[in-house]
């Protein structure tokens, strides 16, 4: 009984959507990359260095929307030096990301340790707060799920809202869409498909970093090192899910969500019985079970993963 | 205008010339974030180099450190060489690592030519079962490799965690969540007095030279080869992809197995949830800068020890954070996929046509 009240309380909703924002930023970012044809594995350390980089400018005094600049363009970065090995030079799309991954890391932790060489406990930042709208968030149920959370989970829902409407109803988005499909229609056009992909990975990979930073700037007030913990993987395995489509991408991170809210709810409730691991693990147990349901019928872009050279058809 | 033409066949001189300089300029980088640690940079490198070969116990620290690089590295490699992408090693390593200290730490009490194939066996084949896994979810379902392994890592993680407080927890461990120790006639022979180097090393070096027989001289190496180049065309000369693709799934996950075993019990002696800072994910820069060759791997994971081990001492001696060793390798990683691309590629200068 206990564990069907858990769903009826308006806190484990509210948590759904907390534990979802970074991912819907993430599985955003990864979407538009893979649109346009790349995969970018860069994701788990573009997240680091969003988290790192929007949490160092705020500390130093950006400001949190400042932050949240600084978090983008580094993102951006770290994008386009994953753009400029698997696009021009058309390199393997797995190890490149891979390495950016493992760049992206290690350079934000470098610097991390070299500005802050002996602090025994992170310094604290004060992160983005929770909204206080009149009326709405006074609104029963509705109030705490939607309109006290911060100011980035409502800039992640719209990011799904613009998202999707750049994909599917702008010629920008057509466009990254068919050279994610057929790069050479797109070039047959007099477009760069060249630039349309270092264009959206370089997009994509600033909204990856927003979701590392919703980490250090709205779920906590601190850097940690191995903080992003796999979400970036996660939100991989998402895309999938959700079949390259924003809509159903932010479903897939709202389950997601909603099934880390759970388990944590869960685990007060029958952590006697079972270890609390079991619960850790199911997260990303979930996670690859979903990506076998959807593996066969998903709708992959046709040219991912595939390099395009100018004149090599 | 510039353009870019594929090589037939790279020079062999571009092939171990290119990753040699990636290595360096990787290493040469390095001078960017010391100096903005406002580092000594001369300095650092000599204490760098220090680390390394500044005595004979240093040499073998940075040996140790090639262990399980070599174990991890050959991993990749043979995947890689299949387009099987195991980034799951970290995990297999574990998982090794963990049928090591199940079997080894006093559940069977059995003499030493007995009990030390046993950990070996049953290590490896823990391993490989953890890359079993997800390449049938690959094969059966079309579940992305690289999602899977990747995510399995995590798991695996939490399951050793769960077993180090659980069922393999230490009685005598005062409350630590670590294993109970390997039992002495189970442990790996030491190679040298007062050092850590052990035979792990020699078993990584034989297979090394098992692996690169394989794959230049055996069918398995030829049909893993194929497959890798091309599936559709090694499935349309009958070779059974799936099944190759098993296979080298079950010797890659295997060595990612024998770096646990050969951590634990050639080296730690017991297994705690920080047995391996990265290992796994190391590898696939080892095999990388190997170019996938197994004899390059041993070359390569000799250069990344090193440049852990160096960036250490360094690290201890001029206060210098210890990450810039990881930095220095991921700039390698980058570097030789920079390097390779110039080395499959001509630039050609053409005077362009009207079309």
């Amino acid at each position: 009984m206990d564990i069907l009240q858990i769903l009826l309380t308006d806190s484990f909703w509210a948590a759904s959507l907390r534990i979802a924002t970074p991912l819907i930023f993430g599985v955003l970012g990864a979407l538009i990359c893979e649109k346009s044809g790349v995969l970018n594995l860069g994701i788990e350390g573009i997240f680091a260095a969003g988290a790192m980089a929007g949490w160092m400018a705020v500390w130093l005094g950006a400001g949190l929307w400042g932050g949240l600049l600084v978090a983008a363009l580094v993102g951006a970065f770290f994008g386009l030096i994953h753009a400029i090995l698997t696009v021009p030079l058309g390199l393997s799309q797995h190890v490149s990301g891979l390495g950016v991954t493992l760049f992206a890391t290690s350079v934000s932790y470098f610097i991390y340790r070299t500005a802050l060489p002996n602090v025994s406990s992170p310094p604290r930042i004060e992160p983005f707060q929770a909204l206080d709208i009149p009326i709405l968030s006074d609104l029963p149920f509705i109030g705490p799920v939607l309109f006290q959370q911060t100011a980035m989970t409502w800039l992640a829902l719209v990011m799904v809202v613009l998202v999707w409407y750049v994909l599917s109803r702008t010629a920008l988005g057509v466009a990254i869409k068919a050279v994610g499909d057929n790069p050479d229609s797109v070039d047959a056009q007099g477009l760069s498909v060249y630039g349309l992909r270092i264009g959206a990975v370089m997009a994509g990979s600033a909204l990856m970093a927003l979701g590392g930073a919703f980490l250090t700037m709205s779920a906590f007030d601190a850097f940690f090192f191995g903080m992003v913990n796999g979400r970036g993987w996660v939100c991989i395995a998402l895309v999938i899910f959700a079949s390259w489509r924003p809509g159903k991408a932010l479903l897939g991170a709202l389950l997601f969500g909603a099934f880390d809210a759970f388990q944590v709810r869960l685990q007060t409730e029958v952590g006697a019985f079972v270890p609390g691991q079991v619960f850790l693990m199911a997260p990303y147990i979930l996670s690859i079970l979903a990506l076998v349901i959807a593996a066969r019928g998903a709708d992959y872009p046709r040219a991912l993963l595939t390099p395009w050279f100018k004149g090599q058809r | 205008m510039i353009r870019f033409e594929t090589r037939n066949a790279p020079p062999r001189a571009l092939t171990v010339g290119v990753p040699i300089l990636s290595a360096l300029v990787a290493l040469a980088l390095a001078s960017i974030p010391l100096a903005f640690a406002g580092a000594n940079i001369p300095t650092a490198y000599a204490e760098m180099i220090k680390g390394v070969f500044g005595s004979k116990f240093a040499f073998s620290e940075m040996l140790t450190r090639a262990t399980p690089l070599i174990f991890t590295g050959l991993a990749a490699a043979l995947a890689f060489r299949a387009k099987l992408w195991n980034i799951g090693a970290e995990g297999q390593l574990y998982l090794g690592a963990l049928a090591a200290v199940a079997i080894g730490a006093g559940a069977i009490d059995v003499p030493a030519f007995v009990l030390v194939p046993l950990i070996i066996v049953f290590g490896a084949a823990a391993g490989a079962a953890g890359m079993a896994v997800p390449t049938l979810l690959k094969t059966r379902f079309g579940a992305d490799e690289v999602v899977t392994t990747l995510l399995l890592n995590f798991i695996i993680l939490i399951f050793v965690q769960m077993m180090l407080e659980g069922a393999l927890k230490d009685p005598m461990s005062m409350g630590w969540p670590q294993s109970a120790p390997i039992l002495d006639q189970g442990m790996l022979p030491q190679l040298m007095d007062r050092m850590r180097i052990h035979s792990g090393l020699i078993m990584a070096l034989v297979a090394a030279g098992i692996a690169q027989f394989m794959l230049a001289r055996s069918v398995w190496g030829f049909r893993l080869r194929a497959v890798g180049e091309n599936a559709a065309a090694a499935r349309h000369a009958g070779i059974g992809v799936n099944r190759s693709l098993m296979s080298v799934a079950i010797v890659s996950g295997g060595l990612a197995g024998l770096a646990g075993v050969s951590e634990v019990a050639g080296l730690k002696g017991y297994l705690t949830a920080d047995l391996s800072p990265g290992f796994g994910y190391t590898g696939i820069v080892v095999a990388m800068l190997a170019g996938l060759s197994p004899v390059g791997v041993v070359i390569s994971a000799l250069f990344i020890a090193s440049v852990f081990v160096g960036a250490d001492s360094m690290s201890r001696a001029m206060g210098v954070s210890s990450y810039l060793a990881d930095l220095v390798v991921s700039m390698s990683l980058l570097c030789v996929l920079i390097g390779g691309f110039f080395a499959r590629f001509r630039i050609v200068r053409t005077i362009s046509e009207v079309a």
